[in-house]
């Protein structure tokens, strides 16, 4: 059996990542601190399809991550990022422990709608809740990092690095909950539950752990992108902001825990080119994009590496 | 007293105009096990055609009430032309796929339909209007009750939500076609064995689908400025209509744009901050409480 190179090419990628930060230009890291995020979101939602199951709504937590940063920063007046993003892991965590003791037991069309219908609740909240600043949400800004004060061009630096690392150790624990016992329990989930209740093990359990862990993903994602683009609001929980979680994932593929990290790469690449060039059909280019992959790479966009791989072991 | 009366006629209204967008929906799924979220799409395009093709019939002087038939030419223009090119140019190749990625072909559809209304008519409201700002809104007249003023409009809306209805379901229980309908959303392997011809089953189920949700954006078009991402906004609304009902069910549409319509008009008139909240609210507690929705019958297992 080959050995598992997965994490030293997580720790290699987060150590180039790091050391370039300061010499990239700023165009450069705002595309990838904004990957990141969605990479981290859509690291939850590619959790989620090994187990079987597509999540309509998961932009309610990838909102409620940012509101919780947003709110720590506007309430608290403690705006430091690693509380904030320690913040939006706890409420994330809390509510879909809740929300999952329901939604672990839909499968399909009906756990994307149930998922559907409480992401738009969120969104019926807030848009009306005028002290959040309804539609127009409110800025966000992180000023210190770990109690130390930073400002200014090394502040920008230190954002994008604390977005490297908790980049880094997502997929690392992530890579690693995959490869336990617990977490190939998911694959089997997919394939056919009644056996896996027939093994011993509570499918339950496992969907709705694995349902908590996507939550604080997103939730980490949403709140590390307010801090980013220094701004949230209620779009961040409509249903074309989950819709592009999924996306993303099914661009990616499920393989492993890069596809989600490259696939929200090359997403974010595409559009915001094509919004450059051509800010009317950006959307017409995305869809046209999802179609063909769906048709012609069902297995996501990492399916081309995994491909080549297939027929070298063959041969 | 009045606010009562208010609160039932707005819902019916909302209610009708829902249900004409989502008995679309729940048709499709019923029969072809997508939901599809372009049907927003189909809707803006709707509304969008009735704009420029109203505009032109009074642009050109002629009788304001001719607008009508204008707005029913925009709807039978939308579902002949997108319906078949849809559903023979994407959807056939892909039967049989799990219904979630059904799902998501539909939603890559609606990225392409929402930049392709863009490109077509532009990113600025557009309105339903005669150069003496003569509208077919306003054209019917207003009706009374209990001292409040309605638009005739709104009576069209529920006229044509209650026929829409009524011709579905007789349509349905009572023609040949319908019955043999019915034979391929029960098994549509055994039906096919049969000899019915599915595929055009299918095709005649998208088109008459598609013309519905156009149905509902041209009669929606005089009433509101049609902007883009109007689809959006509609398309989730009746998600939680169909889910409420029951996926697939006629009768769970009725029932489900009625709960909708007057969850709706009751939060604006008492609780306006709870507008959105209670609709996708009551769409959660009926998930809960029966994941079929209301309308759905036991599911035979397959295995």
């Amino acid at each position: 059996m080959k050995s598992d190179r997965t994490p030293l090419m997580l720790i290699v990628l987060v150590i180039v990542l790091l050391a370039a930060g300061p010499f990239l230009p700023s165009w450069m890291v705002s595309l990838l601190n904004v990957s990141m995020c969605y990479g981290i979101v859509v690291l939850g939602m590619m959790l989620l399809m090994r187990t079987g199951l597509v999540s309509f709504g998961h932009g309610l937590y990838y909102c409620l991550g940012a509101y919780a940063a947003g709110l720590i920063d506007q309430i608290w007046k403690m705006p430091d990022m690693l509380l904030m993003i320690a913040g939006a892991v706890v409420v994330t965590a809390v509510i879909s422990a809740i929300l999952g003791l329901l939604l672990a037991k839909y499968r399909e069309i009906f756990f994307a709608m149930l998922s559907l219908a409480f992401s738009m609740i969120l969104y019926g909240l807030l848009v009306k809740s005028a002290s959040l600043g309804s539609t127009d949400g409110f800025n966000v800004s992180a000023k210190t990092i770990g109690g130390a004060a930073i400002e200014g061009e090394a502040m920008r630096i230190g954002v994008y690095s604390v977005t490297v690392v908790v980049m880094g150790i997502a997929g690392f624990l992530l890579h690693r909950y995959l490869a336990s016992h617990r977490g190939r329990l998911a694959g089997a989930i997919k394939d056919n539950e009644l056996r896996v209740e027939y093994m011993g093990a509570s499918v339950f359990a496992t969907i709705h752990f694995n349902y908590v862990v996507s939550a604080v993903l997103a939730g980490v994602g949403g709140a590390l992108m307010a801090i980013n683009i220094g701004h949230i609001d209620p779009e961040m929980t409509y249903w074309p902001q989950s819709g592009e979680f999924v996306f993303i994932a099914i661009l990616s593929g499920t393989a492993s825990v890069f596809a989600p990290l490259g696939g929200a790469l090359v997403f974010e690449t595409v559009r915001s080119f094509a919004y450059e060039y051509s800010p009317n059909t950006w959307q017409m280019v995305l869809g046209i994009t999802m179609l063909v992959v769906m048709i012609f790479l069902p297995g996501g966009l990492w399916s081309l590496f995994t491909r080549g791989k297939a027929r070298e072991a063959a041969s | 007293m009045s606010q009562f009366v208010a609160v039932l006629v707005d819902g019916v209204v909302y209610a009708s105009w829902l249900f004409v967008i989502a008995v679309g929906l729940t048709l499709i799924y019923g029969v072809m096990k997508i939901l599809n979220i372009a049907h927003g799409s189909l809707y803006a395009l709707g509304a969008f055609s009735a704009v420029s093709l109203a505009g032109a019939w009074f642009s050109h002087g002629y009788a304001p009430m001719g607008s009508f038939a204008m707005l029913a030419l925009a709807a039978v223009l939308v579902g002949l032309v997108s319906g078949p090119i849809i559903e023979r140019g994407l959807l056939r190749f892909l039967y049989g796929k799990d219904e979630v990625v059904l799902v998501l072909v539909t939603y890559a559809l609606f990225l392409i339909l929402e930049d392709l209304i863009k490109l077509v008519w532009g990113v600025d409201p557009l309105f339903v209007q005669g150069p003496n700002g003569e509208t077919p809104y306003g054209l019917l007249g207003n009706f009374e009750i209990a001292g409040l003023t309605y638009p005739n409009y709104n009576l069209l809306l529920i006229g044509v939500a209650v026929v829409t209805g009524l011709v579905l379901a007789w349509s349905l229980n009572s023609t040949r076609s319908g019955k043999l309908l019915l034979a391929v959303i029960h098994d549509r392997e055994m039906s096919a064995a049969l000899g019915i011809n599915v595929s055009r089953t299918y095709f005649v189920t998208f088109t008459i689908g598609a013309f519905l949700a156009a149905v509902g954006g041209a009669l929606t078009a005089p009433t509101v400025s049609v902007v883009t991402g109007m689809g959006a906004e509609v398309i989730v609304m009746a998600f939680a209509v169909v889910v409420i009902g029951g996926l697939g069910s006629l009768p769970g549409a009725a029932l489900g744009a009625l709960i909708v319509g007057l969850v709706r008009a009751a939060a604006v008139h008492y609780a306006p901050e709870v507008e959105l909240f209670s609709i996708y609210f009551v769409m959660a507690a009926v998930l809960i409480a029966r994941p079929k929705g209301l309308f759905s019958g036991a599911e035979v297992r397959k295995i």
